[in-house]
C-alpha cells in the first residue's frame, strides 16, 4: 500500500491510496483521478497514461524499457521525466510518489 | 441505400466473430470500420506482438488473429466499407438508417458497435496554429508524394513512419528529422540507411529537439524547435510531416443518443443491447458489471449479441439453437458439402 498523489497540470493535488501491485496508472483510474485516460488498458500501447515524474522520484524508479520509451515519443509534449504510469508498478516503497498529468493526453 | 440484416460498426477482432455469429444464423451483415483494413487495435497497435490468451491458440499475432478471423468469415462473404467512419445514426420505424462520412447510406434492424475505443485519428500537433496550417503546409500522412518535390521538408517523430518518409522524400527534398529523444525506433537497416543520408547530408537529424513554435503568419516560412536544454534554432521549412502515431477517438458515437459512461457503452449482458432497442455494443466499448476487456470476452458478446439480432431481422421465424458440429443449414452456411 502507498499513498500516491496525482498532480493536475493546474497544480490541484489528489492523494488516494493504492494497492501495492496495481501500477499507478490503475490507481487513478480505480480512484476516478482525472487526467489519465488510459486507453488501451495498460498494454503499452496508446500513451494516454502519461505522466511526468518529479526528478527525486525520477531514479528512484525501474528504469523504463525500450518499449515504453518508443511509446512515450508518441505522448503528447513528452519530456526527459515522462513515464507511461501503467508501467510504474505501487509498492511500500512508492509511499508518497508524486506524478504530474500533462494538460491533455491526446 | 444498402439494406441488411446488421450493420457492424468496427472491424476489429470482436466485430469480425460477430460476422461470423451473424452468418452461422443465417444473417447478412454489411461492417464499416474507420480504418483501411480490418483488424481494429491487433492490426494498428500490436501487429507483432504475441497474443497468449485466446481459447485453443497458445500464441499468435495481432495480425494472425486478424488473418484467421478474416478466413474464418470468408464463407459469409460480407461487404467491409473501409475509410469510412460512422457520422448519424436515425431511426425509421422499425429499420436504423446510417450514414458514413463518405455520404453512404445503410438501413438495418440491427446495429452492432464494435467500435473499441472509438475510431483511429492521427495524434495532432497541439502547438498554436497548427491546425491552421493543416493539409496546407502540415500533414500527418502523405497522399500526393509529388508535393514535396524539391522543398524544404521537416519530419517529427522517431517510428518506423516519421524514418522511411525522411529516406524516400530526401531523394527530391532537402530533409529535416526532428525527434525527442536521440534513439530512434525502427528496423536496423532503416536505421543505417538514415545514418548514411545523414553523411552525405541529405538529412539533417535534429535530436533530442521538439517542435516549439510556427513562424509564419498566412504562409509558414520556418519553424522553431526547441533543445531538451532549452536552446531554440530556426529552421525554415517549406512543410511539416508530424508522425506521432494514432490515438482513438471515440467521435460522433457521443450523438447517438446512447448513454455512455466514461467512453464506454453500457450494455444488458442477457444479449447486449444498449438502451435503444437493436443497437448492441459489444467487446471493449462495452460496459456490464464485471467487464474485462479480453478479445475473448469480445467474442461471448458478440455470439449472444447476434441471437438477438435474429428476432428483429425475422420476427416471424423462431429461432433453434444449433452447433456447428452437427447442423446441416450450418454446413450449408459454411459453404460445405453435406455427406
Amino acid at each position: 500500500m502507498a499513498k500516491i498523489t496525482y498532480i493536475s497540470y493546474e497544480g490541484k493535488k489528489n492523494t488516494v491510496e493504492v494497492a501495492s501491485g496495481l501500477s499507478v496508472m490503475e490507481g487513478a483510474i480505480q480512484n476516478n483521478v482525472e487526467g489519465i485516460d488510459a486507453d488501451c488498458g495498460g498494454s503499452m500501447a496508446c500513451a494516454t497514461c502519461h505522466v511526468y515524474v518529479p526528478e527525486n522520484w525520477l531514479n528512484r524508479l525501474e528504469k523504463p524499457q525500450d518499449a515504453e520509451q518508443d511509446m512515450i515519443d508518441m505522448a503528447y509534449e513528452p519530456k526527459k521525466n515522462s513515464r507511461l504510469s501503467c508501467q510504474i508498478i505501487v509498492s511500500n516503497e512508492l509511499d508518497g510518489l508524486e506524478v504530474i498529468t500533462p494538460s491533455k493526453q491526446t | 441505400m444498402i439494406k441488411t440484416d446488421t450493420i457492424i460498426i468496427g472491424a476489429g477482432p470482436t466485430g469480425l466473430f460477430a460476422v461470423h455469429q451473424l452468418g452461422i444464423i443465417g444473417l447478412k451483415c454489411e461492417v464499416i470500420d474507420n480504418l483501411d483494413r480490418p483488424g481494429g487495435q491487433c492490426i494498428e497497435l500490436y501487429p507483432d506482438k504475441p497474443i497468449y490468451d485466446i481459447p485453443g491458440i497458445p500464441e499468435c499475432t495481432g495480425e494472425e488473429l486478424t488473418k484467421g478471423l478474416l478466413k474464418q468469415i470468408k464463407p459469409f462473404k460480407n461487404n467491409f466499407h473501409l475509410g469510412q467512419r460512422v457520422e448519424e445514426i436515425k431511426q425509421e420505424n422499425n429499420f436504423w438508417v446510417i450514414k458514413t462520412n463518405k455520404g453512404n447510406l445503410f438501413s438495418a434492424p440491427n446495429i452492432i458497435i464494435a467500435g473499441g475505443v472509438g475510431s483511429f485519428e492521427p495524434r495532432k500537433l497541439s502547438i498554436k496554429d497548427a491546425e491552421k496550417f493543416e493539409s496546407k503546409q502540415i500533414f500527418y500522412s502523405v497522399t500526393q508524394k509529388n508535393l514535396f518535390n524539391n522543398k524544404k521538408i521537416s519530419i517529427f517523430g522517431g517510428g518506423d513512419s516519421a524514418l522511411d518518409w525522411a529516406l524516400e522524400l530526401s531523394k527530391s527534398s532537402e530533409i529535416t528529422l526532428i525527434h525527442r529523444r536521440n534513439e530512434f525506433r525502427g528496423a536496423a537497416h532503416t536505421l543505417s540507411e538514415i545514418k548514411k543520408k545523414e553523411k552525405e547530408g541529405k538529412i539533417i537529424v535534429k535530436t533530442p529537439y521538439n517542435l516549439k513554435s510556427i513562424i509564419g503568419d498566412k504562409t509558414m516560412s520556418a519553424i522553431e524547435i526547441e533543445h531538451e536544454d532549452g536552446k531554440l534554432e530556426k529552421i525554415k521549412t517549406d512543410y511539416v510531416l508530424s508522425f506521432f502515431g494514432l490515438i482513438m477517438k471515440l467521435g460522433p458515437i457521443v450523438d447517438w443518443g446512447l448513454n455512455i459512461n466514461k467512453k464506454t457503452i453500457p450494455v444488458s449482458t442477457e444479449n447486449f443491447q444498449t438502451n435503444k432497442d437493436g443497437i448492441f455494443a459489444i467487446g471493449d466499448i462495452c460496459h456490464y458489471p464485471g467487464k474485462l476487456k479480453l478479445i475473448l470476452s469480445g467474442f461471448h458478446e458478440a455470439a449472444l449479441a447476434a441471437r438477438a439480432c435474429f428476432k428483429r431481422a425475422r420476427p416471424n421465424e423462431t429461432y433453434r439453437f444449433e452447433f456447428t458440429t452437427a447442423s446441416k443449414s450450418i454446413h450449408e452456411r459454411l459453404g460445405l458439402k453435406n455427406d
